[in-house]
């Protein structure tokens, strides 16, 4: 395999001052004053190398490095030492829609657009039908970007992306986009451009597009290489490392519910995942449709029957529902748990809540009384639902009895 | 190297590794650069024109408005004008010369600051963004001079063959504005306190340069001063050359051409300043931010 983006011993380090200097008059007070520094070593001696039409994700928590890595691909920020090399051209943007001009028209954005990714002129004139074809956006040419909803937008930014014929991409975060049918459009676009041998970099927190996607991903942690291949296996060490964060921490809801601080985790959640009726994985759900939700969790150390439960949030953090099971009320299950064993977690539910992105939370707690959580993982998973008209957060069925009476006379 | 000219080049490129240089001042190929300059000057010019109902009436209005209070304080309380031929017309000119440098280097100032997303989430030219700026004054100019110029020949002032020399003036004014707004735009990213100083520099400026005055109203121990500011022989020059024949012009006014060395020297100087420190703030501009 032809290596498209080849990085050796590559360091970022960015010099913090103490205390920042942001005037004239600072500088000329204190002239000699170099106020000290704090070096935030973003990236330390990272070396890896991508394939020609590889889809590489590279994953990694808040403040791992990725993010620098990225715009030091792209020319934004320059290395501290290190080297980078590359074959082919590069799309010279890292997010989504940066450089739309709200005053202007999309018809002129795209141009204008098309001028920054490094197209001609006429080359980006050419490719106005077919970004407004694919972003289904015909028949809002003439409006200004300002009277644009943010998913309108959205559906703009991806559709421009797609024309930027370069050899590599790189792209932060844009999966999360759109609502449910445009992101199966988006799928399309990524597996298509995957064939069609581009070299795609993908930086997310969605452990599942890097699983979907990705042909290999890697883990950033603290600005090193944590670890590098089979994209479930980083996945799954990804989930790993969150955790290890959790657990002694305390929640951030305070309440009665606390966590133990010392030991190993006496039981944490592995892998969480939706399934359809018919069993396939999947993130998008549509209006009232039959699905189920599945966890794994570990135990960690011997503990009784502990109690799990779920919350499903939607995007502007409002719990909408919860449900749990007590494992004491089952019989199937033995009164102590031990250490290394397993519980596969499955619950079928009826889809009613609205079209939407939501949110799902595990808590394990001690038992039923949830004075004690054992653990908490906010953002297990999240999902879309679409294709519903429920105008509410959730809609129910009831049954409905109407009678119509011929009103009293007079 | 744009996406384009690299398919051109065949498939070779496109294999080959090559070193990633990092960021820049014009990075990203000379054809995007100048694409992306002409465009962003353009959008932003037409938006100026087409956005607002008055749009050219408003460019216009504000130095003519300018233009009847100074012309009435210098000609009718002041009596300053009086003795200066073609007094008003030489006014109007200047000031409209000069609100083209004022505007220019007080939005290029901000611009980069102001361009934070797009220097932070792409690689794109740096240089563009006050170039553009720079640009878009320019188009403002250029329309504000078919106006004053009807002003000039309905005043009564015959057409020179100098005129035509009016491009060597807006050339020299156009570099000193190009290089100002590098400067103070690479400038202000680290202080801040950049465009208050602009702001009372440039006004210091418009009482040192011949705008409200000629030259030769200035008395002889104050005139040399003067002439360091690179602005006044070129504000001279251009009086001789489109508004009063009978000017004494930038050299004669300093005494020879070595009366102009100070100004050439600045002038020079502030140019250099420009490029080098927009070179060297560049590639670090987006960490700045």
């Amino acid at each position: 395999m032809t290596t498209a983006i080849e990085v050796r011993d590559l360091t970022k380090t960015f010099r913090v001052p103490h205390h920042r200097v942001d005037s004239l008059k600072e500088r000329m007070l204190h002239p000699f004053d170099q106020g000290g520094y704090d070096d935030l070593h973003a990236l330390r001696e990272v070396s890896f190398d991508v394939g020609k039409g590889e889809f590489f994700g590279v994953v990694g928590r808040n403040g791992s490095g990725k993010s620098t890595l990225l715009k030091i691909l792209a020319s934004i920020y320059g290395a501290t030492s290190g080297r980078i090399r590359m074959a082919g051209t590069l799309a010279p943007f890292i997010e989504l829609g940066v450089g739309f001009n709200m005053d202007l028209t999309s018809r002129e954005n795209i141009v204008l657009n098309g001028v920054m990714m490094g197209l001609s002129r006429e080359e980006a004139e050419k490719r106005i039908d077919s970004v407004l074809d694919f972003s289904e956006l015909h028949d809002h040419v003439e409006l200004k970007l300002k009277n644009y909803s943010s998913g309108m937008l959205v559906r703009l930014a991806f559709s421009m992306m797609l024309e930027a014929e370069t050899d590599i991409l790189l792209i932060d975060e844009v999966l999360a986009v759109g609502d449910a049918a445009f992101q199966q459009k988006c799928t399309d676009a990524f597996n298509e451009m995957r064939d069609s041998g581009r070299t795609v970099l993908l930086v997310t927190h969605d452990m599942r597009s890097v699983e979907r996607f990705c042909d290999r991903a890697m883990l950033l942690d603290s600005g090193r290489i944590e670890s590098l291949g089979d994209p479930s296996q980083i996945s799954r060490r990804y989930l790993q490392l969150n955790f290890d964060e959790l657990i002694g921490e305390e929640p951030e809801n305070g309440g009665a519910a606390t966590i133990p601080r010392r030991g190993p985790p006496e039981a944490y959640l592995t892998r969480a995942w939706l399934e359809t009726a018919d069993g396939t994985p999947t993130t998008n759900i549509e209006e009232g449709e039959e699905y189920s939700l599945h966890a794994i969790l570990e135990v960690g150390r011997e503990i009784p029957r502990p109690y799990i439960g779920f919350v499903i949030s939607n995007s502007n953090g409002i719990d909408i529902l919860g449900f749990g099971q007590a494992l004491e009320d089952l019989e199937s299950v033995p009164e102590r748990l031990r250490a290394g064993q397993r519980i596969h977690f499955a619950a079928r539910l009826e889809n009613r809540l609205a079209n939407g992105r939501y949110e799902v939370a595990c808590w394990i707690h001690r038992d039923a009384s949830f004075a004690e959580a054992i653990s908490v993982v906010p953002g297990a998973l999240d999902f879309v639902v679409y294709g519903g008209d429920i105008r509410c957060m959730v809609g129910v069925d009831c049954e409905v009895d109407i009678r119509i009476d011929d009103g009293a006379p007079g | 190297m744009s996406a384009t000219e690299a398919v051109q080049e065949g498939a070779r490129s496109r294999t080959e590794l090559r070193e990633v240089s990092g960021p820049s001042s014009i990075g990203g190929g000379r054809r995007r650069f100048f694409e992306l300059l002409w465009l962003i000057s353009v959008t932003e010019f037409k938006k100026t024109y087409f956005g607002t109902v008055l749009g050219y009436f408003w460019s216009l209005a504000r130095p003519l408005m300018l233009f009847a209070v100074l012309e009435f304080v210098f000609t009718r309380v002041f009596r300053l004008g009086s003795g200066v031929p073609n007094y008003p017309v030489m006014l109007l000119f200047n000031i409209v010369l000069f609100t083209f440098i004022q505007e220019a280097t007080g939005t290029a100032v901000g611009s980069v600051l102001g361009q934070e997303d797009v220097v932070r989430k792409t690689q794109f030219p740096r240089l563009v963004i006050p170039l553009a700026v720079v640009l878009t004054g320019f188009f403002n100019l250029a329309l504000n001079l078919i106006a004053v110029f009807a002003f000039i020949l309905a005043y009564g002032v015959d057409p020179a063959w100098t005129w035509l020399l009016l491009p060597v003036i807006l050339a020299s004014i156009t570099i000193l504005t190009v290089a100002l707004s590098m400067l103070l735009s690479a400038l202000y990213v680290r202080f801040r306190d950049v465009s208050i100083i602009w702001g009372v520099a440039i006004t210091v400026l418009f009482y040192a340069t011949p705008i409200l005055y000629p030259i030769e109203k200035v008395p002889d121990q104050y005139r040399d001063f003067l002439l360091w500011n690179p602005l006044a022989p070129i504000f001279e020059q251009a009086r001789a050359w489109i508004i009063d024949p009978g000017a004494p012009g930038a050299v004669s006014a300093a005494g020879g051409l070595t009366g102009l060395i100070p100004a050439i020297v600045i002038y020079v100087a502030v140019c250099v300043a420009g490029v080098l420190v927009f070179r060297r703030e560049a590639p670090r501009i987006a960490e700045a931010l």
